[in-house]
Parts: structure tokens; sequence; C-alpha cells
């Protein structure tokens, strides 16, 4: 994802003469094919991301459109009254771009995880959030980013992520992606747990459960209508996401499902547990324990799945 | 410096005092604190909005404007008062401050509010942003510069040492930042709170050009913003020596007018001493 990302913000840039990159002093090896091809648009804010988040906002009031970028926790909750104050509240073009999102850097422990960032970036005015499951997703995200007014927040993993979409779906702010058609259970997945959630679909396949599967790369503003339909098409639902189970992708379904006059299909969310995560333990791994690798997902969902 | 508008210093006095007039009154008004800042401050913007910047009232989202920051929020009612006495916004608007629906918000806000750039209120928000104004017009080569007001106790944040590293690895000598420094924070004096000295030499050791004035002399005002930048490559800094409260003797240097309204009596008797010139 993180390899779509620059590549995509590097093409947009050609076009987009007001597009500038700032960076936490983060992106070694990643970010310097932009930084070499537009140094004047390029910005090292050092380790200080009040002082990038307050500056892209400066800049951005100037009539130019500002990428920040860090790893999880320190582009978004380490800065958070800025981009509230100073992105949200001013409707400003400054596009928030995390990398690591989940546990991604699992070995480096749990200042590294970003885990609450979905509930927390989803809570705040103005601000689309994106959390794309694969390359192309990125892909289409970065270009919808970069060509919408207004604040952004986009949750990548890491890089290495594989390739699910075979072609490049119509990708709307807002909407979901439809990956599988079935009948039975609605799993919807957010970020790089797609790649998992489309496994998961083939194992209930085989014990003769039909999955349908969304991918929810927009996480604010949601599919009310995709998962309006899912409740009262399919007997449950299940959300997949590497992130607390309170208040992201899980807690974003739980409330459109509370508002719903008719009844709906129940909710089963899956996410991560054990939190704050105390040891080392790779992205698998960690994934493992909290029962979101394809097997444990797979047997949670037959045994809870209504009948 | 303006050069349609040279304002002589009476006339930035009597701005000046408009807009502790203003303050006093928007503050009882509203029964709201921070009299004491928006006194202390008043010369200062003043000498800014009277003389200094290049902004055009009728157009107030002119690109090549100067853009001024008051980062210390909570001196709203200064600002509106400073706007409104300088054209961007009718006077009689500054009647409705903190009413139930009115734009004009105890801490300064940006929506609906002709001339003001950005909403400020947390403390240490301001000096970036403007960084980032002064950053754009560098890369752009714009002449436009970038302004921004703190106060004293603002300095107790993090962020404002990040910006404060940030401008001169830059060399952004189109921002110019003022600290308001009236040496009473929240809580006690700045001295008993958290102890700023030696200010200057800790923006110097920052790499900024620092000059100190007297924050109510708006002849020495005038002088040293119509000199920046004061060495090339450097950002500047101005530590204003000013007296929370000033201009009403039963307020000046007192904490209680962080947080207190003056009454109808004590408004009167603030405004007669201030018409009164004594």
């Amino acid at each position: 994802m993180r390899t779509a990302f620059i590549n995509t913000l590097v093409e947009e840039a050609e076009q987009r003469t007001n597009l500038w990159l700032i960076t936490g002093d983060l992106g070694y090896s990643v970010l310097e094919v932009f930084s070499d091809k537009y140094p004047d648009r390029y910005v090292n804010a050092g380790v200080s991301e009040q002082n990038m988040i307050g500056m892209a906002a400066g800049i951005s009031q100037t009539g130019k459109t500002v990428i920040t970028y860090s790893i999880g926790n320190f582009a978004t909750l380490r800065c958070l009254e800025q981009i509230r104050n100073d992105v949200c509240y001013h409707n400003l073009n400054v596009k928030i771009v995390a990398v690591g999102g989940g546990v991604a850097y699992g070995p480096q422990g749990y200042t590294h995880h970003a885990v609450e960032d979905l509930a927390i970036m989803r809570s705040l005015p103005k601000l689309t959030v994106l959390a794309p499951g694969d390359p192309i997703e990125t892909r289409l995200a970065v270009q919808a980013m970069v060509s919408t007014d207004g604040p952004f927040y986009l949750r990548l993993g890491k890089a290495g992520e594989p390739r699910i979409h075979h072609e490049p779906p119509s990708f709307q702010i807002g909407k979901a992606l439809e990956m599988r058609q079935g009948k039975d259970v609605t799993l919807i997945s957010t970020g790089g747990m797609l790649h998992t959630t489309i496994q998961v679909g083939e194992k209930l396949a085989l014990s003769g459960i039909s999955a349908r599967i969304l991918s929810m790369p927009c996480l604010q503003p949601i599919d009310d209508d995709a998962i309006q339909h899912a409740a009262v098409s399919t007997r449950g639902i299940v959300t997949i996401e590497e992130h607390i189970c309170r208040g992201g992708l899980g807690g974003a379904v739980a409330e459109v499902l509370a508002g719903m006059l008719q009844g709906h299909a129940p909710l089963f969310r899956a996410g991560l547990k054990n939190i704050p995560f105390q040891k080392a333990g790779d992205q698998d791994y960690i994934r493992h324990l909290s029962r979101l690798s394809t097997p444990s997902l797979e047997e949670d969902i037959r045994n809870w799945l209504p009948s | 410096m303006k050069d349609h508008m040279i304002a002589d210093i009476e006339a930035l006095k009597d701005l000046a005092r408009r807009i502790r007039s203003q303050s006093l009154k928007m503050t009882h008004h509203a029964n709201a604190s921070h009299v004491g800042t928006s006194l202390s401050m008043a010369d200062l913007l003043a000498v800014l909005y009277g003389e200094i910047l290049n902004v055009r009232p009728e157009e107030p989202g002119w690109p090549g404007r100067d853009r001024f920051i008051l980062s210390k929020g909570h001196g709203a009612a200064a600002l509106y008062a400073t706007l409104a006495e300088t054209g961007f916004i009718p006077t009689e608007l500054l009647e409705s401050y903190c009413d139930n629906g009115a734009s004009l918000t105890g801490h300064v806000s940006h929506a609906e509010v002709s001339g003001v750039e950005v909403s400020t209120g947390s403390l240490g928000h301001g000096l970036s942003i403007a960084c980032g104004f002064a950053l754009s017009a560098k890369r752009d080569r714009k002449p436009w510069k970038s302004f921004v007001l703190l106060s004293d106790g603002e300095c107790d944040e993090g962020s404002i040492w990040e910006a404060a590293l940030f401008a001169p690895q830059h060399r952004l000598d189109n921002l110019t930042a003022i600290i308001d420094y009236n040496k009473i924070q929240s809580f006690g004096t700045v001295e008993e709170v958290i102890d700023l000295h030696p200010l200057a030499e800790k923006w110097s050791a920052f790499r900024w050009a620092v000059r100190e004035v007297d924050g109510h002399d708006v002849s020495k005002i005038r002088e040293v913003l119509s000199a920046t930048p004061f060495e090339k490559g450097k950002p500047n800094l101005i530590i204003a020596h000013t007296t929370k409260g000033k201009g009403v003797r039963f307020m000046e240097n007192k904490l209680l007018w962080h947080y207190k309204s003056p009454n109808a009596d004590q408004l009167k008797e603030a405004l007669c001493e201030l018409n009164s010139g004594t």
C-alpha cells in the first residue's frame, strides 16, 4: 500500500502543481521519489507532528493541497487537536496519511500500534476517513483524496500487501465495494483485513455458508445503504478490522443498524483484543491471538451465525 | 507597511483607546473573562492594523494581504474591536459579542467574521500556522508577510518550541512573532508558574532575531515592526513588555481581571479614565 500511495502521489503531483508533501521525519527510502522530483513542494518538518499539522493548515490556507505523512499514532493522536481545530474546523485541504495502520509494526510494541485511530478520526467533523484494502484501492483512494476538497485521513498498512482486485473497481467516497456475492452472511472488511476476509468467505463456502463480502475503504462517511441492505438481505453481519472493536468499522456499522426502524440481522464485530498488547509479536501473531486469522474467523462466524 | 495610509502617532493612540473602550464594553455586555489580556495588547493591535499590516478591509480575502493570527485567542474581544474600528466588520456587531447565535465567539472565530484568518483559543497553535503561511509565501516568492501575536503563558506549550525550531531552519524572515509579555498567566505570575526568564535569550538561542519593546509605546512599536526583517534569513521575534489591564488603573497587574467582568459602575469608571486620557 505504501508503494501504491507514493507512486500515485508522484503521478498526481505532475498535474497538480499545488500538491505539497510534509513528513514528520519518516519515510526513508519511500518519499525520495517525491522529494527528488518536487523539492519545492516537499518539507521535512522534523520530529514535531503538532507543528507539522499546524503548518500544513497554514500552507493549505494559501491555496495548496497538503499531504502530511507519518506513522500511525504520530500522524494522528500526537497532533489531534491541531487536526481538529486547525484543519477540520477550517475545512482545509490537508490530507493526513498514516502508515502502519493496525499492528503492521507488530514487534515494535504498543506505541507503534495504531489501533484506536479509526474510532477517533471518525468522530472529527468534516474529515473523510479512508482505509483501503489493497494496493488497487490505495491508488484509487489517493486519487479521490487529492481531487476532493476538504480534510482526509488515509490509513495505510505497510508494504507488500497482496493485490486483491483484478480490475480497478468503481471507487466512490462513501461507498462500499462488493467483492463477492452471497446470501447467508455479509462480511464487511476495512483496511488490510481484506485479504483475510476473502479467504474466510472461501472457507465458509466449503461449509455450505454463502458469504457476501463488502470492502469498506471509506469509514466516514459510511455507506448506510450497503449496511442497511446487508441487514435485511442476509442473516448476519460480521465486521472485520485490525482495530479495537469499539468505534471503528464495527462501531460505525452498529450505529447504522441501531437507527433502523425495521428488524435487522445481528452484528458480530471481529477486531483486536488484548489491547494494549504488551509483548513482541508480528502482525500475523497478534491477529492470531485476536482470532483475526482465517481459521479462527471462519470458526467463530460458523458458530455464531443464526440459522 | 501600508503606503497609502501612514497614520500619525496620535491616530494610533486613539485607535488603541477605542479598542480598549470597545473591549471593556463587550466584556461587560457578555459578562466575559479576559478583559486584562485585551487591554494589554491593544496598543500592539492598533499599530499592526493601523499601519503595519498590508490588508484591505473591503477585500479581506485579497491574496496579496499580510496574514495576522491572534494566537492568544482569548483576547478575541480586542481583535473584534480592532476589526470593527478598521472597517472589516460593522461596529454594531460588537454589541452581539458572545450572544446566543452571534458569530463573535469568546475565543477568536474565523467563521462569518471578516478579516479573521484562523480560529484560535487553544494555545500553542498560531505560530505553526504562521510558519505555514510564511513558508508558502517564501516558496512562491510572494512579498506578503506573516504575523502572529502570542501570549507569555502560551510559551509553556511544547508546540510553540516545535515551531520555534522550524522557522529559522527554513530562514523564514518574512515571519514575525510578537509576545504580549504582560507577565501574568492564568493562575499567577509567569515567574511563579513557569518562569520564562531569560526569554530573549531563549529565542536568540533558537536562532531568531529578537527585539524588545515597550508594548504600550505606539511610536516604538511602529519603529520595531517597520524594521523587519531584523536580520536577513532569521525569523523575527518581538518581546513586547506590557501591563495586563493597561489603561484602567484598578485592573492593571491584577490576576483577577483575567477572569472578572466589569460591572456597570466599574465600566463607567474605566471608560471615564480612558476618555480622560489620564
